[in-house]
């Protein structure tokens, strides 16, 4: 483990200007993902950590059918804000499926948006084959045994997950993410945030060196929609999604009126179900609607061995809870 | 931009520990679970996984659970800290402590600190209103001695709730 100089921050745009100049600095928010591969797997080796969490990015405010949350509130913090129980409680199932209360009050939630794979081959520095950390050295999980890996937006190149919850419901609501960087602030959907592995799994998303979330804004939908968070998983509590789907319905005299659906633990980014909204969007409310959307949503997955049972649990997944949202089971 | 470090790998740290203020030079990378540990012999609070995985090294800062282990000492500068040598006042152990001894909520003892510090907060944050709700706000702490059902019913008691 190279040692590491720690900075405070105490003011937004002067950390930007001093992670920005210097290529070896990295930010430094809740920690449980980079103090984790810094400290503990020594993947990551910044040659100074920023630490941003004294900066004045906490506030939760509701203006205009937007809740704009700061990129430091805790999980924890935003899971309990009422406006998010009323208005988007699938946001709030999501945050409260992951990690364990402890994390929930460290993790922020513009480190959820960064945080990192849990692929195994990535996080362990004696494999040599990772395109993430090493581009152009080969993918030891496509070769070896891989579970808890992507099957929608994955690649010879690269199949490692983007594991988060709050993710999913966040990108079916179109949440925008809001950055700061040397040259002033810009804002990125959080559908085009992400970018696919192709063939530089090491670049993730668009945010340029030294660029930091510093908001995001979640569009808050039409009165009367319903939605809901099902995650399936290998243990009842405290563990990552093997499928996972969020969903808000608008329903109107049974039919479909308005569709938004999620899926998350098999895209290598937060995966936004389009395909299948389009198959939902004004049909009935009605069992061979939701098999149909699933169809649609899985149309095109890329498999390894260890891999392939999650295509059909993908499905159910998707059909029951659209079965849960809407109130119809058959 | 305050730089508390000076151009190298140190820090200088005041931590707010059982209510005694403590100053500290440290490497940079020394996390507070160490910092307790190996520069204030608080060895109370355990070292699991040391990963952020099992929940041993739970304490409070500024009143909140938080993981000793994936937090530097650096980030918690003039904070709050409350481990579990913290929580007994006046030589009398606090109610949870009580109460695990008790119910015999453990076995080999290590992850027990954790439990305990996990569950104060717990009973703060209003999650022990049944025992499946108990167990979801519990499940950041692993006992692989599998004394759950004892913790629980000690959790339980305390929130009073008496036996279901």
């Amino acid at each position: 483990m190279r040692p590491f100089e720690y900075v405070r921050a105490d003011d937004a745009a002067a950390a930007v200007a001093l992670v920005s100049a210097d290529p070896q600095a990295e930010y430094l928010a809740g920690g449980t993902t980079e103090l984790d591969l810094v400290l503990k797997d020594g993947v990551v080796e910044p040659g100074r950590l920023v630490d941003i969490t004294r900066l004045p990015l906490r506030g939760i405010t509701l203006a205009e059918d937007t809740l704009r949350v700061g990129a430091l509130v805790t999980m924890e913090e935003l899971a309990a804000d009422a406006t998010v129980s009323e208005r988007v409680p699938f946001v709030r199932e999501a945050l409260l499926a992951g990690a364990s209360p402890q994390l929930r009050n460290m993790a922020t939630i513009g480190g959820n948006l960064l945080q990192r794979t849990r692929c195994r081959y990535f996080r362990d520095s004696t494999v040599m084959a990772c395109n993430k950390r090493t581009p152009g050295s080969g993918c030891a999980a496509v070769r070896g045994p891989a579970r808890m890996h992507a099957i929608l937006g994955a690649s010879d190149h690269c199949i490692a997950l983007h594991a988060s919850d709050l993710c999913v419901p966040l990108v079916a609501l179109d949440t925008v993410v809001d950055i700061q960087g040397v040259d002033g602030a810009r804002s990125v959907p959080l559908t085009r945030f992400y970018v696919l592995p192709g063939e530089r799994p090491d670049i993730e998303n668009v945010l340029q060196h030294g660029e930091l979330i510093t908001q995001i804004r979640i569009p808050l939908p039409p009165g009367g929609t319903r939605s809901g968070y099902l995650k399936v998983r290998d243990r009842a509590s405290y563990e990552f999604a093997l499928t996972s789907a969020a969903a808000a319905l608008l329903i109107e005299d049974g039919t479909i009126v308005r569709a938004r659906l999620a899926l998350g633990g098999v895209g290598t980014m937060p995966w936004r179900a389009r395909e299948a909204e389009e198959v939902l969007c004004g049909a009935p409310a009605a069992g061979r609607t939701f098999r149909a959307a699933a169809e649609a949503a899985l149309d095109d997955p890329f498999t390894v061995a260890g891999t392939a049972f999650k295509i059909e649990l993908a499905k159910r997944t998707i059909v029951r809870i659209l079965q849960t949202v809407s109130g119809v089971q058959s | 931009m305050e730089n508390t470090v000076s151009a190298d790998t140190h820090v200088e740290v005041l931590l707010r520990v059982n209510g005694r203020a403590r100053r500290l030079r440290l490497d940079s990378r020394v996390t507070l679970l160490d910092a307790l540990r190996d520069e204030l012999d608080l060895t109370g609070t355990k070292k699991g996984c040391d990963q952020g995985a099992c929940g041993a090294c739970t304490v409070l800062l500024d009143g909140k659970r938080v993981l000793s282990c994936l937090t530097l000492a650096a980030q918690c500068e003039g904070r709050g800290v409350t481990s579990i040598e913290g929580l007994a006042a006046d030589g009398r152990l606090h109610p949870v402590q009580e109460a695990f001894i008790r119910h015999d909520g453990f076995q080999c003892g290590y992850c027990t600190p954790g439990q305990i510090m996990s569950a104060v907060a717990l009973l703060q944050e209003g999650r022990a209103g049944s025992d499946e709700e108990i167990r979801e706000f519990m499940s950041g702490n692993l006992c692989r001695c599998g004394a759950y059902p004892n913790i629980v019913a000690a959790i339980r008691e305390v929130a009073g709730r008496g036996s279901e």
